[in-house]
This record gives structure tokens, sequence and C-alpha cells, in this order.
């Protein structure tokens, strides 16, 4: 957990009131919508389909249970009882009533949650591997270099009015799961020759209208040049980016229309400047960050114990094992991934009941820490081996302990047009269908690794270019229609996928996902051989054939 | 609209001369940046002071020849949500050294004051008269800032490293829920 200090509790406390005055304004007639619009979006407030929305930021996906309980809280005092967890380590609260904001806001901040720039054109929460700081294969705890680019981001007074929204993902592991290459600014931390850790710069990534894969403009930055190089990013978009047009104003244009090599000169010329001011950062100064990092009293524990060994000959209980828990950097811990997939379910809702419980059993068995991750499920990342059996009978209870984790009913989509008025068309039900399709856990696990995404509009929050199988949702003629794509991925060996073929109605997108599947059954050269592999082997048009033939 | 500078609402005491229009003697003037770079060697001569509007798709480098004549550069902000003025100020005054009169004008509302105030103006042209009057609340509103910008207030990059507080020490201070 990141322990907040009192600089980083008055801050929230501050913008607490600063947000209730604008509302007080905006109430009275001071502010007129189109003033108070911006206001309202940095504080996470949407004004969707039917109320408002709060979105409030989950910083590099970190938890703990007395936040997850006051995020329960906030779903049964001002909303209707649930919350829906997003790709970017946020959470999202659908009915919340003006009126009554700043009073959410107020009991938020008393646990240090907020909404701050989880919405409008500034940075966004700064997003990391969900399971920083316990995964095996990481460098180093990411989330203290996102810690310091959060701070150094938040209410930045230069880049609060920007071109448009800007992402920020950091990843310190060989697997990316954080996302990175589909940010505005994607940090991969490596070693260089010397041994010495630092960050891989990319810029540019996005997806929406016009998807782009982040280029490297910086191949190894000194950790001590974090912020100042940032900044000399922030600094030529902020001037350069386009603002006569909503959809050509993201950075990705920027990058593409002037082209890296030319961007990455222009922000190394600015970077220059600054590199060795006040941005420069003192070693002390991390550590003092670092050190409010803390980490839980582990106990000397061995790999499988016996209380391990004798619940695997419960069939459900070793399905689930092997599905959903994961390796810790530590013996005798593992990693647990709680399912918010389940059948027939939107993706990604949480009910105040099970975020309360997760709290308890977090409290009980993870140290009073839940983690958050893109895929919208919760990860509980401190447990001990010898409990994973009684965890896994309190999380089967609640209903997360679906055994689906990355598999094809694991779906990640966006609220669509339930919710969205930017949606074309819906992205819940066809997730909710799917789920029921496969809910057939052998034939899931069969298929292996399959992400699929699920997007109502070109505005890509379902991220469906990334999905294994991406769906994106499309009007024709007043009807929902749905484009698919297939091969796309958004880890390491990032892709954005490939047209299957014409757009499909509502009615027949759960067959052409049946189609794809049985598909791939057929063409794949070995069991092991994920789909995404058998994609990028055979090419596209197989699947093509096989899902049009009949169409 | 009201301006702002100290903190008080007071009289503009700069005259606006558009493009073509001739400069008055002994009166302090607001010049167009065109005007500027066309007529710059009449006007370093005049004994009254000399500003600039400098429109905010136009390089601040180009501006930096004059600054050491000119009493005051007003920035635009054509609507309040386009921020490319914040980054001119800042570049003004921490990279160009520029000390005379740094003024916002345009679209300037109570919500963005403290931030322009941190980037470096002193000058607000204020659209509106509440806000105007609301100023002292407005910039008061955070006692904390995460980032230098050199605008003379600490921020907590250097405020923890001057406090040197141990970690021991903060965690007697820890929020409980």
């Amino acid at each position: 957990m990141y322990i907040y200090d009192d600089f980083d509790r008055t801050l929230v406390d501050e913008r607490v009131r600063e947000f209730r005055d604008q509302v007080a304004r905006r109430l009275s007639g001071e502010l007129t919508e189109e003033e108070f619009k911006p206001l309202r979006l940095m504080n996470g407030v949407y004004l969707q389909l039917h109320a408002y929305m709060l979105r409030i930021a989950i910083p590099y996906g970190t938890l703990s249970s007395d936040q997850l309980r006051m995020l329960a809280h906030v779903a049964r005092r001002y909303d209707r009882n649930y919350g829906h967890f997003t790709t970017r380590q946020n959470i999202q609260f659908n009915w919340i009533k003006l009126e009554e904001l700043p009073d959410a806001t107020a009991d938020l901040a008393r646990v240090g949650l907020h909404g701050m720039q989880t919405s409008g054109n500034c940075v966004r929460n700064i997003t990391t591997d969900q399971w920083a700081g316990v995964a095996p294969d990481e460098i180093e705890d990411p989330r203290i270099w996102a810690e310091l680019l959060r701070q150094h981001l938040t209410l930045h007074p230069e880049f609060s009015f920007l071109p448009r929204k800007f992402k920020i993902a950091l990843t310190a592991s060989a697997h990316d799961r954080a996302a990175v290459k589909i940010h505005d600014i994607g940090l991969r931390m490596h070693r260089n020759g010397a041994g010495e850790a630092g960050f891989e710069v990319m810029v540019g990534g996005g997806l929406g209208r016009t998807p782009f894969l982040g280029k490297t403009i910086k191949p190894f930055l000194p950790k001590r040049d974090l912020l100042s190089y940032v900044e000399a990013i922030m600094r030529t978009y902020n001037q350069y980016g386009r603002r006569d047009n909503i959809y050509k104003a993201r950075i990705k244009i920027l990058v593409h229309e002037l082209g890296a090599e030319r961007f990455a000169r222009e922000v190394e010329e600015e970077w220059r400047s600054i590199k060795d001011g006040a941005l420069a950062l003192d070693p002390a100064v991390v550590d003092d960050i670092a050190a409010r990092f803390r980490y839980p009293d582990y106990e000397a524990l061995a790999d499988d114990p016996p209380e391990l060994a004798q619940a695997r000959a419960d069939n459900r209980f070793r399905v689930w094992l092997d599905n959903s828990v994961s390796n810790h950097k530590l013996p005798g811990y593992a990693i647990v991934t709680l399912s918010l997939k389940p059948e027939g379910a939107p993706p990604g809702d949480a009910t105040a009941q099970q975020m309360d419980a997760i709290a308890d059993v977090a409290e009980r068995y993870s140290f009073g820490e839940i983690r958050v991750g893109h895929e919208q499920n919760l990860a509980l990342p401190h447990v001990a081996q010898r409990d994973l059996p009684a965890l896994w009978r309190a999380l089967d209870e609640i209903g997360v302990a679906t055994p689906n984790v990355n598999l094809i009913s694991d779906i990640i989509a966006c609220p669509g047009l339930d919710y969205c008025s930017l949606a074309n068309a819906r992205s819940i039900p066809v997730a909710e269908e799917i789920t029921r399709r496969f809910k057939d856990l052998d034939l899931a696990r069969n298929l292996g690794r399959l992400h699929i995404n699920i997007s109502g509009c070109i505005n890509a929050c379902g991220h469906h270019h990334i999905g294994h199988i991406g769906i994106l949702g499309v009007e024709k003629n007043g009807e929902e229609y749905y484009q698919v794509t297939i091969g796309g991925r958004a880890d390491e060996g990032a892709e954005l996928g490939k047209i299957l073929g014409p757009a499909v109605p509502y009615g027949e997108i759960a067959d052409v996902v049946e189609d794809i599947a049985a598909a791939y059954l057929e063409l794949r050269e070995r069991p092991d051989e994920i789909f995404i592999d058998t994609v990028a082997r055979v090419g596209v048009d197989p699947f093509k054939e096989r899902v049009y033939a009949a169409r | 609209m009201r301006l702002v500078k100290a903190g008080r609402v007071i009289e503009d005491r700069f005259v606006r001369v558009l493009d073509d229009a001739p400069v008055p003697d002994g009166v302090a003037v607001v010049v167009p940046a065109t005007r500027l770079i066309a007529d710059a060697r009449d006007l370093v001569l005049r004994q009254a002071p000399t500003g600039v509007i400098w429109p905010n798709d136009r390089k601040i480098a180009e501006l930096a020849p004059y600054l050491d004549w000119i009493a005051l550069v007003a920035l635009v902000f054509p609507n309040f949500r386009d921020g490319r003025a914040y980054s001119q100020a800042r570049l003004l005054r921490e990279r160009h050294q520029f000390h005379g009169e740094l003024r916002a004008t345009g679209q300037v509302l109570r919500d963005q004051l403290l931030f322009l105030q941190r980037a470096g103006f002193d000058a607000f042209e204020v659209t509106k008269d509440a806000d105007a009057a609301a100023f002292a609340e407005a910039v008061h509103r955070y006692s904390v800032f995460y980032q230098p910008t050199g605008d003379g207030r600490a921020s907590t990059l250097t405020a923890r490293r001057a406090r040197g507080a141990s970690p021991a020490v903060q965690s007697q201070r820890e929020y409980v829920a």
C-alpha cells in the first residue's frame, strides 16, 4: 500500500472543498453547464444517458480493505448498490445525483480516494501492473514511479487544459500486464548494458477511431530524468497538439503527423533545457516515496503446503487453482485473481455486498490489500498458499470464483448503449450472451487463453482493437451491428486486430464468436498453440471463410 | 471584465492599439505581435511602456529578442479550455526570465486563476465580475503543490526533502478510515 502523508491528505481535502463550491455554483446557475463541464470532468463526473456517473481513481490498482469498504458504502448510499471496475484501474458509479456528489467525494476522501483527473483533457489515472510488488518477473516495484508521476501530474498548472485526454501506463515486468503500448505514454522498465534500471519511453499509442501502437522515442531513460522527460513530452504536446478537431487532438496524431523521429527531436530539445533543473529526481525523494509503500510482514513459508495438496482432491477447487492462482515472488504465497465475469452478468461489476465481503476476505487472507487490473477483475496479492482452500470457499460463496480468468468468457467490455450517450450499440448484453454460450468450463478451458474485448462505439473504451477477438458496435440504418477483428493483443507483443469481414447484426454476433472458436479448434496445430498464435500462423482468411461461408 | 493585479481590481493603464492605428505618445500601449515585430525599431524608442498581445499558436522564442524592453506580455485564452498559454507563460518566466507584467486575457474564469498564477501570470483580465471579486479565495484554495513551477511556492518534492521526516515519524499521522 502507498500510505498518504499529510501533504497528500490535505490536497485531497482541499479538492473536495473546491468541488463542493463548484457544484454549488452550478446549482445556483452561477456557472453555465459549458463552464461546469470541464470542472466536473476533472473530478470524474460525466453526464451519461440517464444520470451523472462518478469515476474514482484507484492509483496503480492498489486498494486497502478500508478503501474497498468505502466504495461499497458509496455504492449503497449514493448509487444503486453496485460499482463497475473499468479497464483503467478506476471504478464507476452510474447513478449519482449532482447534489450528492460533494458528500460522496468527501466520504471517499476520508480513505484517500478521489476522482481527480479521472476524466477531462488532463493526465488521467496512471496505471500499472496489478501484480506490481509481487510479480516474480519484475525488475522493481513500478508503483513507486507511478506514484511519483501521479503526484507530479496532479493539478499540474501547465497541463490541466491539454488538447485531449492523456493516459500513462508503466510496466516493470517482462510480461506486460499494463498494456503500455496503447497509452499516450508507455513506460517499460528494463536494464541497460551497465545493469542500471531505467525506462523505455513510448509515445502515441492509443485506440479510438485511429488506433496506433506507441513508438519508442527513448530506448533508455535514467530514473532521475523521469519527471523532466515526461514534462518535456507534455509541454511539446500542450503547445503543438491539434485543437481544431477533437478526433485529431490526441498525441498519437501529433506523433503520426510529425513522425516519431521529429517528435522525439522536439522533446529532446525541450528536455535539454529542463533536465538538470528542479525536476531532476533526488534519490532521497524517491526513497521517501518508496518508503511509503508498505509491504506485508510475510512469513517464511514453503511452496505446496499439505493443506493445498489435500484440497486438490476436490475437482472444483483444482480447476479454480489452475485457473485463477498465480505465482508470487515469495515461496509459500500466491496471487489470486477474483473473476468479476460470472455467467450472464455485466463484466467488471461488483455489488456493495461483494465489495464488503472481499474487503473482509482480503483482511483475513491478503494483509488487507486488493488489486484492480485492466481486465476488470480484482486480485488478492499476498495469499499464503495454505489459506487457498478456505479462501476459495469464501470467494465461491460470493460469486467471484468463476474459474474463467483469461478464458473466452473473461470478457472486457465498455458500458455501451445501456449507459453511455456516445455508444452506437450495446456491449453488456453481447458479453452476457457470450458467457452463456461458453458456460461449459471444459469447452472454455479447451479453448485456452482467449481475450474478447467489446466496445459499443469507435471510441474503443472496451479496447476492441487489442482483443484476441475484438467486437465493435456500429450502427447501420438504425440497427445495432458488430464488426469483428481477430489477432489483436495488448501485451509486450502488442498488435492491432485485423477485420474479419462485414459487420453482423446483434442477433448473430454470439454465433460468430462460436464459429471463430470452432475454427480455431480445427486450425490449431496442438492443444497448447493458443488462439492468438494460431491467428498469427494461419492469418485471418481461414477464420473469415468459416464465419462467412454460411452467411 | 475586470483587471486584477496583486489581488486587487485596478484600472488598466494600457491602451490597446490595433495593427494600423497610430501609437499615441506618453501612454502605455499594447500592440499585436505582428505590429511589435514590424515596428520594433520605433517602439523600442518610446518613453512610455509598450506591451504585446502574443497569440497562443506562435512560438514564445520569437518574442525573446524583445523582452528586455517590453513592459507587458498578454497571453491569450481564446476559450478557457485552450491551455497553450500556460506553457508559454512558464517559458517566458522560467526560461526567458521575463520579469514584466504577464497578463492573462481572453476567457479567464475563477477556476483557472490559481493555475494561471502558478504558471507565472501576475495580471488577470477576469471575464466575470463575481470571479474577480472572488480572486483571493480562488488563489488560496490549495496549500499543497506537488510540482515546482518557478512561481516561488514550495512543492512537495522539495518540502519533503527539507522536512526530512522519516517514514517512521510519518506513520503516526496516517489516516485511519
